[in-house]
């Protein structure tokens, strides 16, 4: 509690001396292999899909607060994906700019479930409730990585997730336990959205060799299906049982929404390269 | 040394959060180092969230401050890791923010499960504890919107992280 802190040192129990400015943790850090650039890449992109598409939502979404929600997460998301790109593109040169609005749909590494239409609110909220578990199991994790820039934007993002996470549960139970209307879109967009589940807990080739760095998709199922359980019994619901699509988004095979969601996102900065304001 | 620091960590300490004026970066704990070297200055702050945009505004309040205190060259540095938490407001900055009118942040911040608990948060005009949470978002990353039942004054609540 905030009353046990000495006036004396207002920073509690942080110790600004012991601080080392590790170029790492400054941001000025640059990914060691293509490899680990790569990965880099891959949860950049997954969080810079969500952002623009959870941007979306803003002036639209079923009351004023939510705009402000889905707005005020779209931001976060935008900040993982900033420093994520960032760090991407130091292997080669690129800025995080040149990496979000100069690639094209083929060279983007986003999973298929970041890549799913907002759809109705209940299918926004399923996509929310899929993606913030698992970005919370995966970051949690990742916080503990070998890699001093991974582990420090992991360990940033990892509370701001938890924080999403908790926005989509209270919202997957309220459309649940609220209206017979309410509960049958909830239980319609858990299953639009479950064949995009297991694409992100796939080991890929890239993983094997980042043993350390990466965090193994495969290790995150467990703790990721404990909590959807929970959730999900809390209001009867089922998990659904559905045929998993065949994703591939970490090579460069995309859901047919990608390229359009690109189009609106990149064209202003490729009509005006280097443009401010 | 101990000297040195104290004058450009009092300069830096002057800087203000532009969106929440009240408190300084100092009160609100993302200012976390501040070195005099021989040919320079280095300042190292932490953003609240990952995507807050104060963070370009403060960068600039911090060079402008030090030029006009008479440094000729700024460093600002940003550092991610540890991540910041509302723990290391101080408690000044805590009655500041009250005193404003936007409930405090209270609790430490620890893990919580999946299913999330809401926690009584005072009125920070009345000092009712009959509040309720109207949104868990609110004009800024680390705010949510809350409501008094007792006076029937809505509020902003600082955000435990």
């Amino acid at each position: 509690m905030s009353a046990h802190t000495t006036e004396a040192d207002p920073h509690g129990d942080v110790t600004v001396d012991a601080l080392e400015l590790s170029a790492e943790l400054v941001g000025s850090g640059r990914a060691e292999s293509a490899d680990v650039a790569e990965y880099a890449l891959g949860l950049g992109d997954d969080a810079l899909i969500l952002a623009q598409q959870l941007g979306g939502w803003i002036a639209k979404a079923p009351e004023l607060e939510e705009d402000v929600a889905l707005g005020n997460i779209a931001l976060d998301l935008l900040g993982h994906a900033r420093s994520l790109l960032r760090y991407a593109g130091s292997h080669d040169g690129r800025s995080e700019d040149d990496l979000a609005y100069f690639r094209d749909e083929h060279e983007f590494r986003s999973q298929w479930l970041f890549e799913q239409p907002n759809g109705d609110f209940a299918h926004t909220i399923a996509r929310q409730l899929i993606a913030a578990t698992y970005l919370f199991e995966l970051y949690a994790r990742l916080s503990a990585s070998s890699d001093a820039t991974l582990a420090a934007i992991a360990a940033k993002s990892v509370k701001e997730v938890e924080y999403h996470r908790d926005h989509a549960v209270l919202w997957t139970l309220r459309l649940a336990g609220g209206t017979e209307e309410s509960r049958r879109r909830m239980i319609v967009a858990l299953g639009d959205m479950w064949p995009y589940v297991d694409e992100l807990f796939r080991d890929t080739g890239l993983i094997e060799r980042l043993e350390g760095v990466a965090v193994r998709p495969s290790t995150l199922r467990e703790p990721f299906d404990e909590v959807i359980r929970a959730v999900l019994s809390e209001e009867g619901l089922e998990v659904p049982t559905v045929q998993p699509s065949a994703g591939g988004g970490r090579d460069d095979a995309h859901f047919p929404t990608l390229g359009y969601l690109l189009a609106e996102m990149q064209v202003l900065a490729r009509q005006h390269p280097g443009a401010t304001w | 040394m101990v000297t040195t620091r104290s004058r450009a960590w009092a300069v830096a300490a002057t800087v203000h959060d532009p969106e929440v004026p009240v408190l300084t970066i100092e009160d609100l704990g993302i200012l976390r180092d501040v070195r005099e070297l021989e040919d320079r200055v280095e300042i190292v702050i932490t953003p609240t969230y990952s995507g807050c945009p104060a963070m370009d505004t403060i960068r600039q309040d911090l060079e402008l401050a030090f030029t006009e205190a008479g440094y000729d060259r700024v460093v600002v540095e940003t550092v991610l890791s540890p991540a910041w938490t509302t723990d290391w407001m101080t408690d000044e900055g805590k009655r500041k923010l009250e005193a404003y009118g936007i409930a405090p942040p209270r609790v430490s911040s620890e893990r919580r499960g999946p299913i999330p608990v809401a926690l009584g948060v005072r009125c920070p005009r009345c000092g009712s504890l009959d509040t309720r949470e109207v949104s868990r978002f609110g004009s800024t990353s680390c705010k949510a919107l809350f409501e008094c039942r007792a006076c029937l004054e809505p509020f902003d609540h600082f955000k435990v992280h």
